[in-house]
């Protein structure tokens, strides 16, 4: 197999370029000083292309590339592939349900601790040395809030498993509800804002969701009121939540995600009631291995004739 | 104003109403004031110009009650000038700082918060747990300071689900604990002083075996003779090089020197504390590392909390003076 040509275009892990070269012709794109043309060159050897939050494949890549079979996405989303391409020329897509949804459900519901009992603002008092002058304000009880959720996939579902645990109802939209599980449902995303105390972005991206997060929802989530969003950047409209956070239209935020990542609107460093994370949902030793070894489990199978392990298309 | 009016503010009050001493108001008090000075005349001693004993000898011989916090220590000293006093009524749920043997010998009865504030300690601890483990507030400060533009992704964290999690203590704080990590897949087990066989959790009489069969030890037991230094050398050995320890008990259950160099020599992997052997003092060497997470005794910081306990507190002060069986008392131990 170590003649197929796979394509990785930023770092994602070293676990999973290490074995990806043990088994394949390896093109590590960001190593690579003149990309597209690289890419024309190389065009028809290239019959799979690794994909992330990042990076995945558009049209004009999967243009670009003749020979390609297989986009096997490091992720669970696949809002950056271009799946209505994929189908339509027979090109297959993998991404990495499951051993990924406990690691981002966990960081969701520490995001919520994290933000309304001011755990980094608290960490940062104490090594500033402010703890010896007095003690820190009152913070927000946690337990028995209503957590309200966007999306009832399977993160969605581990994300109130855990909530529930704190007591807390748990209220939630989804693109249709669903009548085996027990927990009020809303048919708009602005009513269950207005119903819940911590609103939790745990959808998929796509067309629909694009900005699910509005200046209508945040108000209705209102000053006392705490986002997480553990989805993805562009599901929240952030020119709104900046201001919104700034004026104190909204009570804080936990973010894991953004419009244009790294890049973190820097309005947001000064504040106490915000939690920043650099995208780290899936982000431990244990899960990034799990992935990497999905990823490697889908590229064989497909190139030995067998069952996809996770396919989308 | 307390002090030399207290006599004629009592006289002027159309009910009388049973004096309660206050050292250094508690926040339970301070949020809720109100909620006390509708039944009680409160000797306010930190409004007084005078010095403490001078105050206490003037004003206070005759008070039968005390409500205290945790920072004001009720020992013999104190107990000397007051001689009138028949209960201790202390908002928060460790009563360490209360001379309980004195009290005993003088027939002080000593009441405590008991479970006002588990639910919310139990979320300090479960957040800091999260915290170390993915290095929240670490990454936090990373976004904030630049970093993820010019140096790149943050190092990865530690897998919480499927980790074996030891609860020290398991009373109303560590059943709470216990209940919430379950939901993350955690493995629970234990050791207290007795067992609870009402609970399926696997019981370890010995802390060490319980810190060697485990990945993480949370503390949420009271600071008494038996647990002082309990979390000791030995104990954090058997913890081990991949093994994490939160406290939301009293700092001097650990050996706080010990669980420092430990962390420095990096043979445990990280610590979230709420508590220290010597708050609000902070040893310096944890205050560089970022494999540990710092909190400032602030776990039952909110206002439900507060409430709560001024509504035992409360309870018990009319208990205590109408002669009732006192609500929370405190078990000898």
């Amino acid at each position: 197999m170590d003649s197929i040509g796979v394509l990785i275009p930023i770092p994602m892990s070293a676990y999973l370029e290490q074995e990806l070269e043990k088994r394949f012709n390896l093109f590590k794109l960001w190593t690579i000083p003149h990309k597209t043309q690289f890419i024309k060159d190389h065009a028809t050897s290239i019959r799979a292309v690794i994909g992330n939050a990042f990076s995945g494949a558009d049209a004009e890549l999967i243009e670009t590339l003749p020979k390609l079979e297989i986009v096997a996405s490091f992720s669970v989303g696949l809002d950056r592939v271009d799946l209505k391409k994929c189908k339509e020329k027979g090109i297959r897509v993998t991404n990495t349900p499951d051993v990924l949804t406990d690691d981002v459900a966990d960081l969701a519901i520490g995001l919520a601790l994290a933000v309304m009992r001011r755990l980094c603002e608290c960490d940062r008092y104490v090594r500033s040395g402010q703890w010896k002058k007095g003690d820190y304000k009152l913070t927000t009880k946690f337990t028995g809030k209503t957590v309200g959720i966007i999306g009832m996939g399977r993160i969605g579902k581990a994300v109130a498993k855990r909530a529930e645990a704190f007591s807390c109802p748990i209220v939630y939209f989804s693109r249709t509800e669903k009548p085996d599980l027990k927990f009020k449902y809303y048919p708009s995303v602005v009513e269950l804002a207005s119903n819940c105390d911590v609103l939790v972005v745990a959808c998929p991206l796509t067309e629909e969701t694009r900005h699910i997060i509005n200046r209508e929802v945040i108000d209705a989530l209102g000053p006392k009121g705490v986002l997480i969003n553990i989805g993805r950047g562009p599901h929240v409209d952030e020119p709104e939540l900046v201001s919104a956070l700034l004026e104190g239209r909204l009570g804080g935020a936990g973010l894991d995600v953004y419009q244009n990542e790294p890049e973190v609107p820097e309005q947001l460093f000064g504040l106490e009631n915000v939690v920043l994370l650099p995208h780290v949902g899936s982000g431990t030793v244990e899960t990034r291995n799990a992935m990497a070894d999905l990823v490697i489990g889908n590229l064989e199978a497909h190139f030995l004739n067998k069952p996809l392990l996770t396919p989308v298309v | 104003m307390a002090g030399s009016s207290s006599q004629e503010t009592i006289m002027t009050h159309s009910v009388i109403h049973p004096q309660v001493l206050i050292i250094k108001p508690p926040p339970a008090f301070t949020y809720f004031e109100s909620n006390f000075t509708q039944k009680f005349d409160i000797l306010k001693a930190w409004e007084s110009p005078l010095p403490l004993d001078q105050f206490l000898t003037t004003h206070a011989q005759s008070v039968q009650a005390i409500l205290c916090r945790a920072l004001t220590p009720v020992n013999a000293d104190l107990l000397q000038l007051l001689p009138a006093l028949k209960i201790v009524v202390s908002v928060s749920t460790g009563a360490n700082h209360v001379d309980k043997a004195e009290c005993r010998r003088r027939g002080i009865a000593v009441t405590n918060a008991r479970n006002a504030y588990s639910e919310d300690v139990a979320d300090i601890a479960v957040g800091l747990f999260i915290d170390v483990h993915r290095k929240i507030s670490a990454a936090d400060s990373y976004v904030r300071r630049g970093l993820w533009s010019s140096k790149g992704d943050y190092p990865l964290g530690s897998k919480i689900g499927g980790k074996r999690v030891g609860i020290v203590g398991l009373g109303s704080i560590g059943y709470n604990v216990a209940k919430r990590l379950e939901a993350f897949g955690c493995k629970i087990s234990y050791n207290s002083r007795s067992e609870r066989p009402s609970l399926s959790y696997p019981f370890h009489s010995d802390v060490c075996e319980l810190a060697a069969n485990t990945d993480a030890l949370i503390i949420c037991c009271a600071l008494t003779d038996q647990t002082r230094h309990m979390i000791n050398k030995e104990v954090l050995s058997a913890l081990g090089r991949e093994g994490v320890k939160v406290n939301v008990g009293r700092g001097a259950v650990i050996d706080e020197k010990e669980l420092v160099k430990c962390l420095v020599n990096r043979e445990i992997r990280g610590a979230g504390l709420d508590v220290f052997e010597n708050d609000p003092h902070v040893p310096k060497e944890l205050v560089e590392m970022d494999n540990v997470v710092l909190s400032p005794h602030k776990a039952v910081f909110t206002l439900e909390s507060f409430k709560r306990g001024s509504e035992v507190a409360i309870a018990n002060l009319e208990a205590f003076f109408s002669n009732k069986p006192l609500v929370t008392p405190v078990m000898d131990e």
